[in-house]
This record gives structure tokens, C-alpha cells and sequence, in this order.
């Protein structure tokens, strides 16, 4: 019971000390993160990136849009190291994630180069263009698998589509204001 | 002739006089003193002939080929957005390194996984009994069209700077030479006799200034009375503002305006104050006003206000700000502004100086925040430079568009050799950009349209596609009042169905008509159900790119709703809902009212090509050009049908069916000058073994 007090006064303070970054949930933030499907998934990506603390709203998609790239990289990884896998793999299965490799490959080097230009560029469409299809892309990948069970990377397909619906949605806010 | 005998002593004073022979042939015969010497003059001479004439050949291929990097330097950037993918993209890109690999099982497969490539490898692996990986090499190269505009490969966007100048209409277009996706963007150009074969040329603008180095976005072309071409376009500077820029032929007595010159003063216009660096784009074509100087509007906002900045020029290198030409709250950025007047009298175009009366003006925006292309008609006020609707509640932004598909940064323009106005609009793509990639290309132009105010309601625009189109009909097959009861689907047999233009009449019972039920139903062809939707009145009309099964179909039809007056209100859709199996394209249901005035039977045009269909009601009066992805309606199996799926009414259709011929597209320089540098170069070798001959033999 002592040793259990003992940890237990040691772990809470260790997690006081941790140097997680602390940024307010500003105005801005709360404001744009409430006109995007997933409040909640918005601003903790926001609150996670110290630069969101005095960026303004084309900051905010940027940050936005480095999170889905770097979940996007994260699930083609997770593709590849599957698809290394090929003695338990089934064909069906096998082909799908050979095909989200493509679809996960075209996000990285096409829907996200193309966003960030747009944002760049001040041309908002070409933005909102990349972001949508890069939900399509990671929605068409999980419909690629056999229907009977979720997919391997289920998961990360469904993090990334909602990234992707987040900054779509940012961007529209942008373009509407 | 060989001599026969080569040990001869041969004197370097004379020779050996023969009986009988000339004394003519004085010129003393040199015969193997260095036998390794002639050789290797021969052997040389043929190398470099040979060499050559492959630098002729290769020039001659190669020369003018617009989609290579050899017009301009780009500013690489960061992103090669397609081709390679295991090229590393690069830690400063802000990616981590360990995002770089795309190890596949088969990495060879990934890197060639460029526009020629298409899929064939992946294709292999899959077998006919797994239907779920939808894109196959088949499927894809059919999506290419057969007679609209497009360049070999990549992606494409506005339209840009059209005109007809020195017996050819010339065309430019936003192009990404490095891709599918957007990016990387310059001038595309190309020319054509007809507007409907064309020849491609090298790049017209690249982005090789600080004030373009982001990209050589849309502009307008303006030919003045003396016959100079002034082109005016945006350039997104080094920081990312949007500015505008002057350039002008290189050589205006070259038909072709191969080559083309910036101005050395650009930019010539700047974002003003108030007006937002990322605001400020798209100059039109300028018209002279009443005081003599040239005059462009730009579109811009302010807030949510949608504007049209007016500027007066008078040699397009410095200008005056006049003010605002019409503001529409609510509508957001206004991209390519156009206006061009329209005649209320006559049924030809006029040019873009026209006012007076029996003349109307009418201003076109693409709205950013929708991406669709609104007009309004109204009349301008040169003097104080400003505009007003003739109907503000239909205002620009607000009322009726272009087109009721996906038809975007449309732009008129003055044929003044066919007096009449012309419209191009961009069509992207509504699959997904993976497929984009795959297949290596993105996006058409509409075929073009003539542009006119129709007279009969007063209200709208009348587009047709350009009479050149109809060069390309072959094989007409013609159906005369066939009848449909509610609920049938009749086959049409015309042969290969995927280029063809259907024109069709529809007439509905009059009976059915009078016997509906007035309701206040409130109808969208985008809220509804699509054909499959079955009204009292509708829906009716034709299938195309349908298979044998119909599993896949796009209906293309007339909707009648009677409304609470006892008027009838008519709408015309596209419906994609059933257009593909695969799950990554759009399926959306395009449409709107069109109006039909007493006396007026039901009619519609349809172009199909490949993976555009573009329709028109009532002549034109209302248009929906929608992108369609089938998998399994293609090729042979593409059929089309008659449809009345109205559950009261029968319907009676006559319809004139043609098949469409491809149109051509050539690249610049063309076969006739390749195959003339060939024979030149086989005169010369000719020539040149018949000199040697005698060191042969």
C-alpha cells in the first residue's frame, strides 16, 4: 500500500513536469473549429501545433493540412508494412492495400502539393479541391476491401478522411469570409 | 567508271596515251596512293551525313513540342506533384524523411507508374473474377475524348486569351506541364481553322519573371483597330500577389503567334488599395468608350461582396482606376469577369465595343466560393461607367447560370470573321485526382458555343454548339414518333454509341397533361431522385453511355410539374446517380428549370463523347455538360435508349441520330514539314553517295 502511495506521488508530479505545450483555446480557434464537422478533432490538432497560438485562419489550415500529411505518411507506411507481409495476406485484401498505396501515394504527392499551393497562392478552390479529394481518396481505399470485415487500417483511413473534411472545411471558411 | 587495271604506272607529269581514247580526260586518275585515306573520307562523310539526318529528324519531331520544359525555366517547385513517386519529396518540404518510401511489393511497378504506364501492370495481378479494383487500363483510356479540346496529357484549366487573328482562331489555356493536378501553371496554345480541328503549338507564356514566377494565370486578348494583339494576363508574383501583365506577339506577321514578348515594364496594374493581394485577377478583353480610351474590368470583393473594378488605359501600360462597376453582396470573389454586349434585334454576335440601342450588355462571373458561371443582361452606362440588371433579383451570382454541370472560368469572344460571339468554358474532372494521375491528364474545354440573347423570352442566353461541330456527323439514323407508354424503355440501335450527337423532340399527351395534379412541389433536379424518380409528368427522356443491363446509365430527360396556377413548369436534368459502378467518381444530379413557351415542343441536343455529355434544352436555353466515368458502358458496349418513366403519361419521340467522327489534332510543326525535312535529307545523301561513287567502285 506504501509503495503504491509512493509511485503514485512520483507518477502525478512526473506529468506535472512533462513540458506539454500549453496554448490557450483561443477565439479564433474555437470559432473556426466549431464550423467544421469534428469540433473536437479540430482543435486538438490546432492545440497540439504551438504555431496555431498566433496564426490566423490561412495559418490555421496550413497546420491543418501538416497533419494530414503527416497521418497520411503515417497510413502509407502502415500500407507497406503489410503488404510486406504476403504469406498471410489474402488476394482480395492483398490488392486493396496495393491500390491504397496509389490512392495514399496520389494525397502526398498530388492533393496535398496542390493544397498548399492554392493556400500559397490565394487561389482557395484549388485548396478545397485538394482537400476533398483527399478524402475521397482515403474513402475509396477502405470500400476497396472485402465488405465482410473492416479493413486493416480502417482506423487511419477514418483519421485521415476527417482531417481532410476539417481542412476542406477551414478552407471554406476562408473562402466565404 | 573503275579503272581496270590498277598498277598502271601512273607519272605525275602525264599518262599513258591509249589508242582511240580522248584526249579530253586530262584530270589524272588517283587510284588507291592511300587507300586508308579515301576510306576514311567515306566513312566519315557517311557519319556525318548520317548524323544529320537524324538531327533532322529529331528536330523535326521534337521542335515545338509543348510539353516539354524546353520554352522557359520553371521555378522548381518544392513538389513534383506526379511521375516518380519514390522520389524523395524532402525534409524542408516539411515532411518527415520517413515518408519517402513507397515500398510496394513490386516497387518497379510504382515507378513506372507514369501516363504511358496507365495500370496494365496491377491489372495482371488481379484476374476477371475481382471486380473490385475499378480502374483498368481499358476503362481509363477510353475517358479520353475524341473532338474536344485537350492537350496530350496533363492538366488544364481556363480558357485564356481566345481570338480569331490572321485566318485562325487561337486558343490558350492554363496548363501544368508537369502533371495532372494543378500546379506549375503557364499558357497552353493552339490553333485551328475550325475551332474544331486543331494544332497544337509550344507554350505561348511561362512563368520566368518575378512577377509570373507562380504562375501565368487567365487573361484576355484585345485586337485593336490597327491589328495589333494586346494580351493582358495575371501573374502571381514571387510573394504571392496577383498582379497584372502586358505582352504582346513577338512577330506579328506569324500567323501562328508562336513566340511571344512581356513587356519590360510589368506589371502594369497592381491590387489597389482596399483590394486584397489575393483578390485581384482574370483582366477581360477592352472595348474603347465614348471617350476614346480603353477600358477592362477585373473582379475582385470586398468582404462578401462579389465587384467588377473598371480601369481605363489608353496605351495598356498605365491606367485609372474609375471605380466599380457593379457589387452583389453575398456572392464573395468574382473570377473571370467578362462583358460583352448582346443584340436584342439581331441574331448575329457583336463586337465587344457595341452599345447603343438594341444593344444589351451582359456580365459573366465565376463565383469562387460555388464554382459555377452566373450571368445577368443589363444595361451599361459608358459614362459613369456602371452596370444595372435588367432583373436585380436574378442579379450576377444570384440568378441564371451557364451551365447547370460542371462548366467554369467561361470567356466570350468576337469572331468578327463569322460575326459572332463565341464561348469557351473549362471542364475539369469529376472523378477522383488518383485516376487523374493514372490516367495522366486532367480536364476539357466545352466544344464552343455561339452566345446569343434569346428573343423570344427576353431572359436568358441561347448557347449552341458551333456549327463546325456538325462536320464530324456520320452515319445518321433517324427514329420517327415512337411511341412510349409509361414505365418503357426502348434500345435505339445506331452502332458504336460513345461519339454521337442525338437531337430529339418529345411530345407528352395532352391528355395526361390536363388530368395532373396541381401540386406546390417544389422541384430540383439535384433534391430528386433522379430518373428513377417517377412523377405523374416525368421523368422522360434518353439514356446514353448505358450498358445492354443498364446497371450503368446517365439519363439526360425532362421533368413536368404542374404547378398550383395550372402552369406547367419544366425542368431538364442529368442524372450521374447510376452513371458508374465505381465509388470514386461524382454522382451527383445536375439541372434546372427551363423555360418553354406556348407552342414550343419539348427538345434537346446531346453531344457524347467519351466521358463528356453535354446537353441542350430548347434550343439551347438551358445546358448541362456532365463528366461521366462508366466501367462497364464503354467501348462496344455502350448503348442508348428511349425512356418515359412518367407513370401516367405516354410520351412520343422523334430523334435524328448521328455518329461523330474524331476530330484531329496535330503538333506543331506538322507530318507535312516533318516529311519534307526527311526527303530533303535523302536528296542530300543521294546527292552526296553519287560524288563519292567513284571512290566506291
Amino acid at each position: 500500500m506504501n509503495i503504491f502511495l509512493l509511485i503514485l506521488f512520483f507518477i502525478f508530479p512526473l506529468r506535472g513536469i512533462r513540458p506539454a505545450p500549453i496554448i490557450q483555446l483561443s477565439n479564433l480557434i474555437d470559432q473556426t473549429c466549431k464550423q467544421t464537422p469534428f469540433y473536437e478533432l479540430c482543435t486538438s490538432i490546432l492545440l497540439s501545433n504551438p504555431k496555431s497560438a498566433d496564426a490566423d485562419i490561412a495559418g490555421l489550415a496550413r497546420i491543418m493540412v501538416t497533419s494530414l500529411d503527416s497521418k497520411a505518411s503515417d497510413t502509407l507506411d502502415q500500407i507497406n508494412d503489410l503488404l510486406e507481409d504476403t504469406l498471410t495476406l489474402d488476394p482480395a485484401t492483398q490488392q486493396a492495400l496495393a491500390l491504397c498505396a496509389e490512392r495514399y501515394n496520389v494525397i502526398l504527392t498530388g492533393d496535398i502539393p496542390q493544397t498548399i499551393a492554392g493556400l500559397d497562392r490565394g487561389n482557395y478552390k484549388f485548396a478545397q479541391k485538394g482537400t476533398n479529394d483527399a478524402a475521397l481518396e482515403a474513402s475509396a481505399c477502405e470500400k476497396g476491401f472485402p465488405s465482410k470485415r473492416k479493413s486493416p487500417i480502417n482506423e487511419l483511413n477514418k483519421e485521415v478522411r476527417h482531417i481532410s473534411i476539417v481542412a476542406a472545411a477551414i478552407v471554406k471558411v476562408m473562402i466565404d469570409s | 567508271m573503275a579503272d581496270t587495271n590498277p598498277f598502271l604506272p601512273v607519272t605525275s607529269s602525264g599518262y599513258t596515251h591509249l589508242p582511240d581514247e580522248s584526249h579530253q580526260t586530262n584530270a589524272p586518275v588517283i587510284r588507291r596512293r592511300r587507300p586508308f585515306k579515301e576510306h576514311l573520307i567515306v566513312v566519315i562523310g557517311l557519319l556525318a551525313l548520317g548524323l544529320f539526318v537524324a538531327f533532322i529528324g529529331y528536330k523535326a519531331s521534337s521542335n515545338g513540342h509543348v510539353h516539354d520544359n524546353e520554352n522557359g525555366s520553371f521555378q522548381a517547385l518544392s513538389r513534383e506533384p506526379q511521375t516518380n513517386p519514390l522520389v524523395s519529396r524532402g525534409p524542408t518540404t516539411g515532411v518527415s524523411e520517413k515518408a519517402n518510401r513507397v515500398r510496394g511489393p513490386k516497387s518497379s511497378q510504382h515507378a513506372s507508374r507514369g501516363p504511358a504506364a496507365g495500370v496494365s501492370e496491377k491489372s495482371n495481378l488481379v484476374g476477371n473474377n475481382l471486380r473490385s479494383y475499378p480502374w483498368d487500363i481499358s476503362m481509363l483510356s477510353w475517358q479520353r475524348t475524341s473532338f474536344h479540346f485537350q492537350p496530350e496529357k496533363n492538366w488544364m484549366n481556363d480558357p485564356n486569351g481566345p481570338m480569331f487573328y490572321k485566318g485562325w482562331y487561337h486558343f490558350f489555356y492554363q496548363y501544368n506541364p508537369k502533371g495532372a493536378v494543378w500546379g506549375n501553371i503557364v499558357w497552353g496554345h493552339a490553333v485551328s481553322k475550325d475551332l474544331i480541328n486543331w494544332m497544337h503549338l509550344p507554350l505561348a507564356i511561362v512563368s520566368d519573371k518575378w512577377y509570373d514566377i507562380n504562375g501565368v494565370w487567365t487573361g484576355s486578348a484585345t485586337i485593336l483597330p490597327d491589328g495589333q494583339v494586346i494580351m493582358l494576363y495575371t501573374g502571381c508574383t514571387n510573394e504571392s500577389v496577383q498582379v497584372q501583365n502586358l505582352a504582346y506577339p513577338a512577330d506579328a506577321s506569324d500567323p501562328l503567334l508562336i513566340n511571344w514578348v512581356k513587356y519590360s515594364n510589368n506589371p502594369v496594374l497592381v491590387p489597389p488599395p482596399g483590394i486584397n493581394d489575393k483578390d485581384f485577377r482574370d483582366p477581360t478583353t477592352a472595348w474603347l468608350t465614348a471617350e476614346g480610351k480603353w477600358r477592362i474590368i477585373i473582379g475582385s470583393k470586398m468582404g462578401r461582396e462579389g465587384i467588377a473594378l473598371v480601369y481605363d488605359t489608353n496605351d495598356f501600360k498605365t491606367y485609372e482606376i474609375e471605380g466599380i462597376l457593379h457589387a452583389v453582396p453575398g456572392t464573395g470573389m468574382w473570377e473571370c469577369v467578362d462583358l460583352f454586349p448582346v443584340s436584342t434585334e439581331e441574331s448575329n454576335g457583336l463586337a465587344t465595343l457595341a452599345n447603343g440601342p438594341g444593344v444589351k450588355h451582359v456580365i459573366k462571373a465565376s463565383l469562387d466560393d460555388d464554382r459555377n458561371d452566373y450571368y445577368a443582361i443589363g444595361t451599361y452606362y459608358d459614362k459613369n461607367h456602371t452596370w444595372v440588371p435588367n432583373n436585380p433579383s436574378i442579379d450576377i451570382g444570384i440568378g441564371i447560370r451557364y451551365d447547370y454541370g460542371i462548366f467554369y472560368a467561361a470567356k466570350t469572344f468576337y469572331d468578327q470573321d463569322k460575326e459572332r460571339r463565341i464561348l469557351w468554358g473549362w471542364i475539369g474532372e469529376s472523378d477522383s485526382e488518383a485516376a487523374d494521375v493514372k490516367k495522366g491528364w486532367a480536364s476539357l474545354q466545352s466544344i464552343p458555343r455561339t452566345i446569343l440573347m434569346d428573343r423570344k423570352t427576353g431572359t436568358n442566353l441561347i448557347q449552341w454548339p458551333v456549327e463546325e461541330v456538325e462536320s464530324l456527323r456520320v452515319n445518321n439514323t433517324d427514329f420517327d414518333r415512337v411511341e412510349m407508354k409509361a414505365g418503357e424503355t426502348i434500345p435505339l440501335d445506331v452502332g458504336l454509341a460513345t461519339q454521337l450527337d442525338i437531337i430529339a423532340e418529345f411530345e407528352i399527351d395532352k391528355e395526361a397533361l390536363d388530368k395532373a395534379v396541381e401540386s406546390n412541389e417544389t422541384f430540383s433536379c439535384e433534391g430528386s431522385g433522379g430518373a428513377a424518380e417517377r412523377g405523374a409528368l416525368g421523368p422522360f427522356g434518353v439514356l446514353v453511355l448505358a450498358d445492354e443491363t443498364l446497371a450503368e446509365q446517365t439519363p439526360v430527360y425532362f421533368y413536368i410539374v404542374k404547378a398550383k396556377d395550372g402552369f406547367f413548369k419544366t425542368f431538364f436534368c442529368t442524372d450521374k446517380s447510376r452513371s458508374s459502378e465505381a465509388t470514386d467518381v461524382n454522382k451527383q444530379i445536375y439541372g434546372s428549370f427551363v423555360p418553354v413557351l406556348e407552342g414550343e415542343n419539348l427538345s434537346m441536343r446531346i453531344l457524347v463523347d467519351h466521358s463528356i455529355i453535354e446537353s441542350f434544352a430548347q434550343g439551347g436555353r438551358s445546358c448541362i455538360t456532365a463528366r461521366t466515368y462508366p466501367t462497364k458502358a464503354i467501348h462496344e458496349a455502350a448503348r442508348v435508349f428511349l425512356f418515359n418513366n412518367a407513370t401516367n403519361a405516354s410520351v412520343t419521340a422523334s430523334l435524328k441520330i448521328w455518329q461523330m467522327d474524331s476530330a484531329d489534332f496535330q503538333i506543331y510543326p506538322n507530318d507535312a514539314t516533318r516529311q519534307l525535312s526527311v526527303f530533303t535529307s535523302i536528296l542530300i545523301l543521294a546527292a552526296y553517295l553519287s560524288c563519292i561513287e567513284k571512290f566506291i567502285w
